[in-house]
C-alpha cells in the first residue's frame, strides 16, 4: 500500500479572546490509497479541526496550524500557496461537511452546482459537464436526473440533498475524501444507502476516505482502520478489529461500553464520567486521567507515549507499560469486545 | 411492569392543512396503550409522524379525530381550565434540543422552577429554591448550578436542566422526543442511565421517541413501529427484535449498524417494497401472537400468524 498521506505531529490553535485553545495538539497518522480511516471521539475533541487543518480551510487568522507536517504525496500541504491549495481542494482532496445544507448554495440550481467544479478543475466544457453530472445523479441514485438537474435544494429531501453533497464531492474523482458525520442525520435506512454508495465508488475509483462519526456502528461498517480522538490527540489507532475486539486504552473502553447491545439485559450503561478538559489549559499528564478510573499516578505527572501494541495497532496509555499493573477492561467492554451481535438479533444476514 | 393502563390512544388522526387544498397526514389512525410503570419506545423514519403523535397526545395539537385516555379519563374531552391543569402537570414533555427549548435568558432556577409556580407547588420562597436544588441533584447537577444560564452548559446537562424541569411538577408520564439524539454516545448514555433510574425510583412511564434503533431497544419494554402515519407492528422489544414480521420493520432493523466489524461484513440491507402488500382489503392492526399485532389484511393475517408462530 502506497501512503497518500502522512500528517506528522499537527498541532491546530485558536486565538481567541481568553487565550489560545489548542484544538488539536500534536495528531500523526497515515493515509493510504484505497482506505477508509474513521476518526471518533466525543464532541468537541478536534475532528472536524483536524480536517479543515488537512483542506486548508482553517478561519483565518485566529485557527492557524501550530506546528507539524501534512505531506500530501510527498509535499507539505502546510506551505502551499492559497492558489496551490485552491487547485487541491476539490480535485485532488474533497470534503462532505457536517452539516450538507449549509454546502449548497440556495439560490443556484443542483446542475449548476455540480458542473462547477467539472468545468473549474477538469476544464470541461458546458455540455460534457452536463453529461457527467447527469452521471453523478445518477451514481448516487437520483431518479429523473435531467429534471432534477433544474432544480433548487429545496426542492430535494433531507436524504437527497446529502447524496448531492456526496455527487459534488466525488466529481472530481479526488484522490481522498472527506466526510465530516455526513449521515448524523439521517435515519437509518438512508444513511445505509449513502454508505453503501461511498463503498461502491471507492471500490471504483480507489479513492482514500477519512470518515468523521461518533456513530461506533457506522464505523465498524465503513472503516479499514480507526483512530480514536481525545482532547486533541490520537489516543489509540488501529484497524476497525483491532479497536473493536481489542481495544487497549480505557478511553476506547469507555465508548464501547456506552453502546447498548441488542440484547442486553444490563442495567446501566456504561457512562464515562465527567466532562472533557479545558483545552485553553490543557491539564498536564494524560488528558484522561480525571475521568479515568484505571488512572495511575504517573498519568497526573507525565503524557504516555504511544505504546505499540502490534504491527497496526497502537495505544497512548501508560496501562501498557511493562511495569503498570495488568489490568482488564470492564466486563461489560469484554462482552462487547467478543461481539455485539452475537446474541442479538442476526435479522441482517437472514 | 402492570397490565394497568396508565394511556389510551384509540384511532388517533393528526392532519395538517399545507396550502388551500392539500393536507398532511401526519397521523393516520394509530391505536395502542400504554402500562403504567413502562417504557413505550416510538420508532420510524424522518417524517413518520412521531413526534406529531407525542405532541397530539399531550395535546399542543389538536386531534382530528380519534380519542386519547389517561388513567381513564378523556383527554381531548371538553376540560375546564383546573382539570386542564390537573392534566398538564400529570404529563410532561422532553424535547429534542436541550438548547432551544431552554429560555436563553432565564436562569436554571427560573426554568426549572417554572412549573412549580404555575401550580403553586411551593409555599414560599425558600422551599421553592430547596426543591430546585433537589431536583438538580437527582439529575446529576448541583446547587451552585441554580444561578447559572443554559449557554454555560454542555450538551448533555442542558438535557437534564431539561429533565429537572419535568420532573419538577412530579409527572406520572413523560413524553421523551429523541431525548439523546443531538448527544455524543457517552453521553447518550449517561442521559438514558438517568432515566432508568429515575423511572425505577419514582415508577414513571415513558413514551420514548427516537431513531436510534439500538438505544430505543435498549430503554423499551415495547415499541411500537411507524410507518407513513399508520403504526405498522407492535411488540415487547424482544419480541421484536427477534421476530420481526411486518416488512418494513424487518427492513428497518436490517438497517441498523452495530459496532462490530465481524457483523458489519456480512450483513445484508433487506430494502422495503410496499408493494409485497395485498391491497383486496384495508389493513387493520391484528395480534399474529400474544401481544404482538402487526397491520395487515386478513390474508396477510394468516400467514404472518404462521411465521410468526414457527
Ligand atoms: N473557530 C473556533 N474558535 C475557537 N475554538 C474553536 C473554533 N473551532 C473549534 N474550536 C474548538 O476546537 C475544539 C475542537 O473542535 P472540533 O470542531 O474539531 O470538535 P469535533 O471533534 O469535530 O466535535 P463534534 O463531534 O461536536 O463535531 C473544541 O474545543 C472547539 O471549541
Ligand atoms: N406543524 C406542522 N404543520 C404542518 N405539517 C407538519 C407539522 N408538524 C409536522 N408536520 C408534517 O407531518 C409529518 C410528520 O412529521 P413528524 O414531525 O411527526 O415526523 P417524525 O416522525 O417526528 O420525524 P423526525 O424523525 O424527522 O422527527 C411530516 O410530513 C411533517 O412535515
Ligand atoms: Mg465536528
Ligand atoms: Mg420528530
Amino acid at each position: 500500500m502506497s501512503k497518500l498521506l502522512e500528517v506528522k505531529d499537527l498541532k491546530v490553535s485558536f486565538n481567541t479572546y481568553n487565550g489560545e485553545v489548542q484544538a488539536v495538539r500534536g495528531v500523526t497518522f497515515d493515509l493510504n490509497k484505497g482506505e477508509t480511516l474513521a476518526i471518533v471521539g466525543e464532541s468537541g475533541s478536534g475532528k472536524s479541526v483536524t480536517s479543515m487543518a488537512l483542506m486548508q480551510l482553517l478561519p483565518k487568522p485566529h485557527g492557524y496550524v501550530k506546528s507539524g507536517e501534512i505531506l500530501f504525496e510527498g509535499e507539505d500541504i502546510v506551505k502551499k500557496s492559497t492558489r496551490d491549495m485552491q487547485k487541491i481542494r476539490g480535485k485532488d482532496i474533497s470534503m462532505v461537511f457536517q452539516d450538507p445544507m449549509s454546502s449548497l448554495n440556495p439560490t443556484m440550481k443542483i446542475g449548476n452546482q455540480i458542473m462547477e467544479g467539472l468545468i473549474k478543475h477538469q476544464n470541461m466544457n458546458r455540455t460534457n459537464a452536463r453529461k457527467k453530472a447527469v452521471e453523478l445523479l445518477e451514481l448516487v441514485g437520483i431518479p429523473h436526473p435531467e429534471t432534477r438537474l433544474n432544480q433548487y435544494p429545496h426542492q430535494f429531501s433531507g436524504g437527497m440533498r446529502q447524496r448531492v453533497v456526496v455527487a459534488i464531492a466525488l466529481a472530481c474523482n479526488p484522490k481522498i475524501l472527506i466526510a465530516d458525520e455526513p449521515t448524523t442525520a439521517l435515519d437509518v435506512t438512508i444513511q445505509a444507502q449513502i454508505l453503501e454508495l461511498m463503498k461502491d465508488i471507492q471500490k471504483e475509483t480507489d479513492s482514500a476516505i477519512i470518515f468523521i462519526t461518533h456513530d461506533l456502528g457506522v464505523v465498524a461498517n465503513v472503516a479499514d482502520r480507526v483512530a480514536v480522538m481525545y482532547a486533541g490527540k490520537i489516543v489509540e489507532i488501529g484497524t476497525t478489529d483491532d479497536i473493536f475486539y481489542n481495544a487497549k486504552h480505557p478511553y476506547t473502553w469507555g465508548l464501547l461500553g456506552s453502546m447498548p447491545t441488542l440484547d442486553s439485559d444490563e442495567e446501566e450503561l456504561f457512562a464515562i464520567p465527567g466532562s472533557p478538559p479545558d483545552l485553553l489549559n490543557p491539564p498536564k499528564g494524560d488528558a484522561f486521567a480525571p475521568r479515568n478510573e484505571f488512572a495511575l499516578e504517573i498519568d497526573t505527572v507525565m503524557e504516555p507515549p504511544m505504546f505499540k501494541v502490534s504491527d497496526t495497532h497502537y495505544a497512548a496509555t501508560w496501562l501498557l507499560h511493562e511495569d503498570a499493573p495488568k489490568i482488564e477492561p470492564p466486563e461489560s467492554v469484554q462482552r462487547r469486545m467478543q461481539g455485539f451481535s452475537n446474541t442479538g438479533s442476526k435479522d441482517g444476514e437472514k | 411492569m402492570s397490565q394497568e393502563k396508565l394511556l389510551e390512544v384509540k384511532n388517533l388522526k393528526k392532519h395538517f392543512k399545507a396550502g388551500r387544498h392539500r393536507t398532511i397526514t401526519a397521523v393516520d389512525g394509530v391505536t395502542f396503550d400504554i402500562f403504567k410503570g413502562e417504557t413505550f419506545g416510538l420508532v420510524g423514519e424522518s417524517g413518520c409522524g412521531k413526534s406529531t403523535t407525542g405532541r397530539t397526545i399531550i395535546r399542543l395539537y389538536e386531534a382530528t379525530e380519534g380519542e386519547v385516555k389517561f388513567k381513564g379519563e378523556d383527554v381531548h374531552g371538553k376540560k375546564s381550565k383546573n382539570e386542564l391543569l390537573k392534566f398538564n402537570r400529570k404529563m410532561q414533555m422532553i424535547f429534542q434540543d436541550p438548547s432551544s427549548s431552554l429560555n436563553p435568558r432565564m436562569t436554571v432556577m427560573d426554568i426549572i422552577a417554572e412549573g412549580i409556580d404555575v401550580h403553586n407547588l411551593a409555599k414560599n420562597d425558600k422551599e421553592r429554591k430547596a426543591r430546585v436544588e433537589e431536583l438538580l441533584e437527582v439529575v446529576g447537577l448541583n446547587k451552585e448550578h441554580a444561578t447559572r444560564f443554559p449557554h454555560e452548559f454542555s450538551g448533555g446537562q442542558r438535557q437534564r436542566i431539561g429533565i429537572a424541569r419535568a420532573l419538577a411538577v412530579e409527572p406520572d408520564f413523560i413524553i421523551a422526543d429523541e431525548p439523546i439524539s443531538a448527544l455524543d454516545v457517552s453521553i447518550q448514555a449517561q442521559v438514558v442511565n438517568l432515566l432508568k433510574q429515575l423511572q425505577k425510583e419514582r415508577g414513571l412511564t415513558y413514551l420514548f421517541i427516537a431513531h436510534d434503533l439500538s438505544m430505543v431497544k435498549y430503554i423499551s419494554d415495547r415499541i411500537g413501529v411507524m410507518y407513513f402515519g399508520n403504526m405498522v407492528e407492535l411488540a415487547d422489544a424482544d419480541e421484536l427484535y427477534h421476530n420481526p414480521i411486518h416488512p418494513y420493520t424487518k427492513s428497518l432493523l436490517s438497517a441498523i449498524p452495530l459496532p462490530d466489524p465481524n457483523y458489519e461484513r456480512s450483513r445484508r440491507r433487506v430494502a422495503y417494497d410496499p408493494t409485497v402488500h395485498d391491497t383486496s382489503e384495508q389493513p387493520e392492526f391484528r395480534e399474529v401472537r400474544p401481544r404482538h399485532w402487526v397491520r395487515c389484511t386478513s390474508k396477510e393475517f394468516e400467514q404472518y400468524k404462521k411465521e410468526a408462530n414457527k
